[in-house]
């Protein structure tokens, strides 16, 4: 008897998708997902999750969190951060210590795939979220993700 | 036979006027067949506009929208572009029936077009066994199918011809028995006559229970012998590329693109003149208005188009094995037992008629 109800079960599980997209069909007017993009470059947001591109936050001190511990240059599987640090005197201790001197970052070679922001132990870097990331010329796609003259923020690795 | 050109009475009498009779009904032929050309190759584009907007809809997106206004001349623009666009071909394909393939798709499709009663005038031929010639007419198709399959000499081309002949063949089955089924009410095979009767009442009330079930099974058929999603098999863009017509390009491919969706209008059209009455407006309340058919007539059609759409976007695709599972183990038994019961009902008069 398992025939009769297997077709009872077919035409009802049938129905049941045709009402589902029946009421996307309904609504798509309201709710259409599709962004058209160059019309809407001024006011388009990009949500939370989006990965733009890898940046480095600095406060109103222009002080960043990163450490120079070169986590995140260990964590890229392809080699698109690069870490230039230096020693210097520490004013509190007066003790040599690590810091950064130029944060590299190769966009060109990035593959966006956030391990870089997981391994930093200090949260340093994040996403942005912008997506107009295309230049004319790739020298462009390498940056420095700290601003110059900025220094650690103090007790941060504490 | 039963030919009459009830169209083209005008346009006859007045080429008579200016030719010879046999001259005449010849160019007026022509001229029918003209008309229908392009009436059907720019529905037929509107068509495909059509299934781009819904299936953006379905998907909550917008479709086509930057070709004129609301993205009205997409399509044309399309057709455009195939046509200026180079036709290429293997160098081992057999090139005439390469070449023929396309051809004995539309002009399959474009034939069965002549017999649809738009309204009671509006009907290019009116054939005294029309439904026959509709399900003869519609296997047709399917061997430019495999010519196209065949001739390409490619393995993907090949299976996508094949595949499309067992379905074919499987679905025709049950097309061919969900209208029989409907022809016992009627008791003629010619479409203004199935029209006629049903002037009592479509028939889709008129044979109620049977009726509903053999519109619920043609319509399945219906959509598997279009070879659309989901028992598009035959193109699987998953699978094999774009099925039998991979090595066609240009206006070649165009035709096979056309054909498809104009394959979808006929069904849907059959449908409409079988189950819901052609151009007999509802309640008959444009009846004093004999020229709104034509408007009946498409409105039922896009409806039924639309409902084939909905399948399209909604359904997962079948494998080869459902596909035949469906047809013979589920689809053809009940067909085949509706078949008695609704010649029982019509024996009994058991029928609704108003
Ligand atoms: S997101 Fe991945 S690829 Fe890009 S810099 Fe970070 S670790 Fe490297
Ligand atoms: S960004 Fe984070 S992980 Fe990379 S060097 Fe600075 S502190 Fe270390």
């Amino acid at each position: 008897m398992s025939y009769f109800s297997d077709i009872y079960k077919g035409i009802k599980t049938l129905l049941t998708g045709m009402s589902v997209t029946g009421k996307y069909f309904l609504t798509s007017r309201k709710g259409a997902i599709t962004q058209q993009y160059p019309d809407n470059r001024a006011t388009l947001k990009m949500f939370e999750r989006f990965r733009g591109e890898v940046v480095m936050p600095h406060d109103e001190n222009n002080e960043h969190q990163c450490t120079g511990c070169q986590k995140c240059e260990l964590a890229c599987p392809n080699g698109s951060i690069e870490i230039i640090w230096d020693r210097a005197i520490d004013e509190t201790t007066g003790k040599k210590k690590k810091k950064i001197d130029k944060h590299v970052y190769h966009l060109g070679l990035c593959t966006m795939c956030g391990l870089c922001i997981e391994a930093c132990p200090t949260d340093a870097i994040v996403w942005a979220q912008n997506f107009e990331n295309s230049t004319y010329d790739r020298t462009q796609l390498t940056k420095v993700l700290n601003r110059p003259g900025s220094k650690v923020k103090a007790g941060i690795e504490d | 036979m039963n030919i009459s050109l009830n169209i083209t009475e005008t346009i006859q009498d007045w080429l008579m006027s200016m030719m010879p009779e046999g001259v005449a009904s010849i160019a007026a032929m022509v001229s029918v067949a003209l008309i229908y050309l392009i009436i059907f190759a720019v529905a037929g584009l509107y068509l495909v506009l059509l299934e781009r907007k819904v299936a953006a809809w379905f998907q909550l997106r917008i479709g086509p929208n930057r070709v004129g206004y609301w993205g009205l001349l997409q399509t044309m623009a399309d057709a455009l572009k195939l046509v200026s666009k180079e036709l290429t071909g293997t160098v081992k394909a057999d090139k005439f029936l390469y070449n023929l393939a396309p051809y004995f798709v539309i002009i399959s499709s474009l034939m069965a077009l002549a017999v649809f009663p738009f309204t009671k005038e509006f009907q290019a031929f009116d054939i005294n066994i029309g439904i026959f010639f509709l399900i003869a007419i519609s296997s047709v198709g399917v061997i430019g199918i495999l010519l196209a399959g065949w001739s390409s000499n490619n393995k993907f081309a090949l299976i996508g011809a094949m595949r499309s002949g067992v379905q074919t063949i499987s679905y025709e089955l049950s097309v061919g028995l969900s209208l029989l089924t409907m022809v016992l009410l009627t008791g003629s095979l010619q479409l203004s006559e199935i029209v006629e009767s049903q002037k009592e009442g479509w028939l889709i009330l008129q044979g109620h229970v049977p009726a509903i079930i053999a519109f619920m099974v043609y319509m399945i058929a219906g959509t598997a012998e279009t070879n659309r999603a989901p028992f598009d098999m035959v193109e699987a863009e998953s699978e094999l590329g774009a099925g039998f017509h991979t090595e066609y390009s240009g206006m070649k491919f165009a035709y096979f693109f056309l054909a498809e969706f104009i394959n979808m209008f006929i069904i849907a059209a059959i449908a409409t003149t079988v189950f819901f009455g052609a151009w007999l407006s509802p309640f008959g309340i444009t009846e004093s208005l004999p020229w709104l058919g034509v408007f009946w007539f498409l409105g039922k059609t896009i409806v039924l188009v639309f409902l084939m759409m909905w399948f399209r976007w909604t359904f997962p695709r079948l494998r080869v094995d459902q596909l035949l599972t469906l047809e013979w183990k589920y689809l053809l038994p009940i067909n085949l037992v509706n078949i008695v019961i609704m010649a029982v009902m019509v024996w009994l008069n058991l029928t609704i008629k108003f």
